[in-house]
């Protein structure tokens, strides 16, 4: 169905190629899942099945890549509609129209099929996808995971033979990204479509694909096969894989249900041993909650070191929809804090309003002593720092050194620290280059370096792997673990259950703006279905979380 | 049948309306076409997609009313009167400023011609508001010639970058105060600025990327011959429109005027069907133009042509005058043909059928409002 010939392309202004000679074949009907660090070509192959590269992005492409037998060098991305479904990145950026139902006919429209046939497939993709109580609805109002359904169904009317997806689940809770791959699964299964995704996340994904391709390095020939053989010597893996080849099992499991069974030697031999802790001990951080009634104004601060953030009875309100209701959460120096839960859950909320960008319309908040949204800006610098959700909303300077010096001002902290910080974060990011041409991982660095340089005892990451890969996600892990260790306290909101079990010492869950869960990792997690990580699956009922953990018991 | 109505009746009734708010002054006949506006929207109204609020285009017309007002008092009112509010300090101005006042006396008959003034214009937003309301301007899409739907495809999504744009900014802005600087300040927007910029930049690139993708502007082949044609004949049609009305508005040219714009409309139109072959486009579930189309937009266009006629045998009730001050009064017939623009609440117009899920969107924010009431 997709044949790529000898492929290369080059961009324009680059030295090296993005691919180089990639010979690659997907049969019609196949799950094919693209994997690899990032910066490695991955979304230029998935452009160049669809057309978009060299059309849209410009560039040189060698050889020759043909998708049902239409060679994309004399068909447009227009003239491939037909045959090609693309979804990008961003669903949001994807959509033409401001209703669901208008959105999934706009392919159909473009095509000129005629108005039955739309009819009839814009209510058959509205029952496929689950989303016929959504047709009316203001695209803008759904949720993340409504609207990655969307940005499917809308590729998916026009019948397409290929479906290309670009992280599709990186954006996702744990419940919306098995939503979305269970409709991938059904697609492939029941209408023989056939499916490229690339994608990070890999222990969401690789249990169902077909075929793996990995493309190991930068204009380093893709190793293509089963999902199993190549998983068996990728540098991206999933715990799931990464705790099958610790254990040598044979063959590789990819999925908890399979692992489940090849591990019963390893949890009875693990049954005795008390799991090492995530990462330095702390005294225990149950949270405190203020007695009800006349004696809550007259409670004393806590004993021991002054919380690095407080919040009691915290509500926030967007319009008319509480965002938070009656929260309270105390979180000590040193102490590394995860906070789950669904898309809207009010994750975000929480950590604006420790930054004092919403206002509690109950309760109070307290970030080392001050309450954040009466404190001017430059004093705030000092108690708490965030890095929102994209990076980029931090960085207006045109070139790394300037962003630095921009901080080291900001901050009045003597030239050279932030720049001194992002070289300890992450090594190889160039002065010269425009903050918004880094990849994902030295953005993130930058933005992180950025926030570290007023050096503030309160740090809050919101959704910080975002688009990062396993080697960058695991350099992650190691400077927040360090930066705990100095006595930071960190707040992270995340999806990513696997960063929650190897970082955080305790984790909140938040739904509907209210706290359903508060207490240590393993205690909170090991029994959730959504939020377990795969380890810890695995080893049910067994409370070890992650590979290092097991690694280390083993040793 | 959806009980959605054709977009272009809503338009063609608001305008209606909005044609006979600018053939009176009578505060009384203005209020009563807001009134008749405002039922209609109210009863007609479905929380579907794009639909604008209505209270904006209301809140506009009072702001405009205001300023108004202020201007007459200020500035004073060239219409004579004898009634005097009161004398406010006039500045003084030097001799070359003559005509110009700033303070001094305000009277009765100015305030109240300004008012008169500024009700007619409150009345025409209130009318674009509720066809605004009722049909978002991106529904007209679906009703576009074949030929002009890429155009028109093109300024909606550059409508869309205005709201992106300022939602943007609030998002950077807030995110200086992580950086430590005060978000306020014409500086702090400035500093914002360029990102933002970038940002929309790329959103755009992307959105287009995603529209080639998804077969945004496939052509059909069609004979040169007629490529030609529908070159000859919009290009033709279009000069024959703009002499056409030249001729019209001239005066002098009244007697070819109307049969060259007929003929040019009539060739521009032939150019843009014979220009709709070369798209492929088709079109889902079409607005059509029914019988409640046509009471809705009939509606609107009668109250239009009955106020003008009015202007013709009752000018005085259209136009009370400020000079000397006399109440108001509501005409009989005027205010007849005015109210006649209440047809679409009908609840025949609401069609037979209305569309199914609208409910589940409005429930959506009174069911969060309502647990929040419980604590």
């Amino acid at each position: 169905m997709i044949r790529f010939e000898q492929v290369s392309v080059t961009y324009e202004g680059a030295a090296a190629p993005a691919l180089r000679d990639v010979d690659l074949t997907v049969p019609e009907g196949e799950l094919c899942l693209l994997v690899g660090p990032s910066g490695v070509g991955k979304s230029t192959l998935l452009g160049a099945v669809s057309g978009l590269v060299p059309h849209f992005t410009g560039g040189t492409l060698r050889g020759r890549v043909t998708v049902a037998g239409r060679d994309t060098r004399t068909h447009r991305p227009r003239e491939l509609a037909d045959v090609v479904g693309t979804v990008g990145q961003d669903p949001l950026a994807h959509f033409v129209t401001d209703t669901v139902e208008d959105e999934l006919a706009y392919g159909m429209e473009s095509l000129g099929l005629p108005a039955d046939t739309m009819r009839r497939r814009v209510e058959e993709t509205l029952d496929l996808l689950g989303l016929a109580e959504l047709r009316d609805r203001p695209i803008a109002t759904l949720s993340g995971g409504q609207q990655q359904r969307v940005a499917i169904g809308s590729v998916l009317t026009a019948h397409p033979r290929v479906l290309v997806l670009d992280e599709p689940t990186s954006a996702l809770d744990p419940a919306a990204a098995e939503e979305v791959l269970a409709v991938l699964q059904r697609l492939v299964h029941d209408l023989g479509t056939t499916v490229l995704l690339a994608e990070h996340r890999l222990e969401r994904v690789v249990q169902y694909a077909d075929q793996v391709v990995l493309l190991p390095g930068r204009g380093e020939a893709p190793v293509v096969g089963a999902p199993a053989a190549v998983m068996a010597h990728s540098p991206v893996h999933p715990p799931v894989v990464a705790l099958g080849r610790l254990a040598g099992w044979s063959p590789l499991p990819l999925s908890v249900r399979d692992a489940r069974r090849a591990a019963a030697p390893l949890r009875e031999r693990l049954a005795d041993v008390r799991p090492p802790a995530v990462a330095a001990p702390v005294e225990t951080a149950a949270p405190v909650r203020p007695p009800r009634g006349l004696l809550r104004r007259a409670r004393r601060a806590p004993e021991g070191p002054a919380p690095a953030a407080a919040l009691t009875d915290v509500s926030v309100r967007h319009g008319h929809v509480d965002a938070l209701r009656e929260v309270s959460l105390t979180v000590r120096p040193g102490e590394t804090v995860a906070l789950m839960g669904r898309n809207g859950a009010g994750k975000s909320t929480l950590l604006r309003t420790l930054v004092g960008l919403h206002e509690p319309a109950r309760g109070t908040v307290r970030t080392g002593g001050a309450a954040p949204h009466r404190t001017g800006p430059r004093e705030l610098l000092r108690h708490v720092g965030l890095v929102p959700q994209d990076p980029r909303d931090l960085l207006y300077a045109d070139t790394v050194a300037a962003e630095c010096a921009a901080a080291d001002t900001d901050a009045s902290a003597s030239p050279g620290t932030c720049r001194a910080l992002v070289s300890s974060l992450l090594p190889d990011v160039p002065d010269t280059a425009h903050p918004r041409d880094l990849s994902e991982g030295q953005r993130l660095a930058l933005a992180l370096a950025v926030v570290l340089t007023a050096r503030p005892p309160l740090l809050l990451l919101d959704e910080p792997t975002r688009g990062l890969d396993y080697a960058a996600k695991a350099r992650l892990v190691e400077v927040l673990r360090g930066l705990a260790a100095e006595g930071h306290a960190i707040v992270l909101a995340t999806h990513d259950v696997e960063l929650a079990a190897e970082l955080a010492h305790r984790v909140v869950v938040l739904a509907e703006g209210e706290v359903v869960a508060d207490g240590p990792t393993p205690d909170v997690v090991v029994s959730s279905p959504a939020f377990a990580p795969q380890v810890a699956k695995i080893l049910s009922p067994l409370p070890w979380l992650t590979v290092p953990q097991v690694r280390e018991a083993l040793s | 049948m959806t009980g959605a109505l054709h977009a272009g009746a809503w338009w063609v009734w608001a305008l209606g309306l909005a044609t006979a708010a600018s053939r009176t002054t009578n505060p009384l006949l203005l209020a009563l076409i807001v009134a008749v506006a405002g039922y209609v929207v109210a009863v007609r109204h479905t929380a579907g997609a794009g639909a604008r609020p209505y209270a904006a285009f209301l809140k506009l017309g009072l702001a405009v009313l205001a300023i108004r007002l202020v201007f007459a008092v200020l500035l004073g009112s060239p219409v004579p009167g004898t009634h005097t509010l009161l004398t406010l300090p006039e500045v003084p101005l030097p001799h070359w400023a003559q005509g110009v006042r700033i303070g001094g006396r305000v009277t009765a008959e100015g305030v109240v011609f300004a008012l008169y003034d500024a009700l007619r214009l409150a009345a025409l937003l209130a009318c674009v508001g509720a066809a605004n309301a009722l049909a978002a301007p991106a529904r007209l899409l679906k009703s576009l010639p074949g030929a002009l739907y890429e155009a028109g495809v093109a300024v909606v999504v550059a409508l869309t970058f205005a709201p992106n744009l300022v939602a943007d900014v609030r998002r950077v802005r807030a995110a200086r105060r992580l950086r430590g600087r005060p978000g306020r300040g014409f500086r702090g927007l400035l500093q914002v600025g360029l990102p933002v910029l970038e940002g929309a930049l790329e959103r755009s690139v992307a959105l287009a990327a995603a529209m080639d993708a998804r077969g945004y502007g496939r052509t059909a082949e069609v004979p040169p011959a007629v490529r030609r044609t529908t070159s000859a004949l919009t290009l033709g049609g279009l000069l024959g429109v703009c002499a056409g009305t030249y001729g019209l508005l001239a005066g002098q040219g009244a007697g070819y005027g109307a049969p060259l714009l007929a003929a040019g409309l009539l060739a521009a139109l032939g150019g843009l069907r014979l220009g709709g072959r070369r798209s492929v486009r088709t079109r889902y579930r079409p607005d059509r133009w029914d019988a409640r189309a046509w009471l809705v937009s009939g509606s609107g266009a009668a109250a239009a042509a009955l106020t003008v006629w009015a202007g013709a045998y009752a000018p005085g009730a259209l136009h009370p005058p400020a000079v000397p001050l006399t109440a108001p009064e509501l005409p009989l017939w005027p205010a007849a043909s005015v109210l006649l623009g209440l047809a679409p609440a009908l609840p025949w117009t609401a069609g037979r059928a209305p569309a199914p899920a609208v409910p589940g969107q409005r429930n959506a924010p009174l069911s969060s409002s309502r647990r929040s009431r419980t604590p």
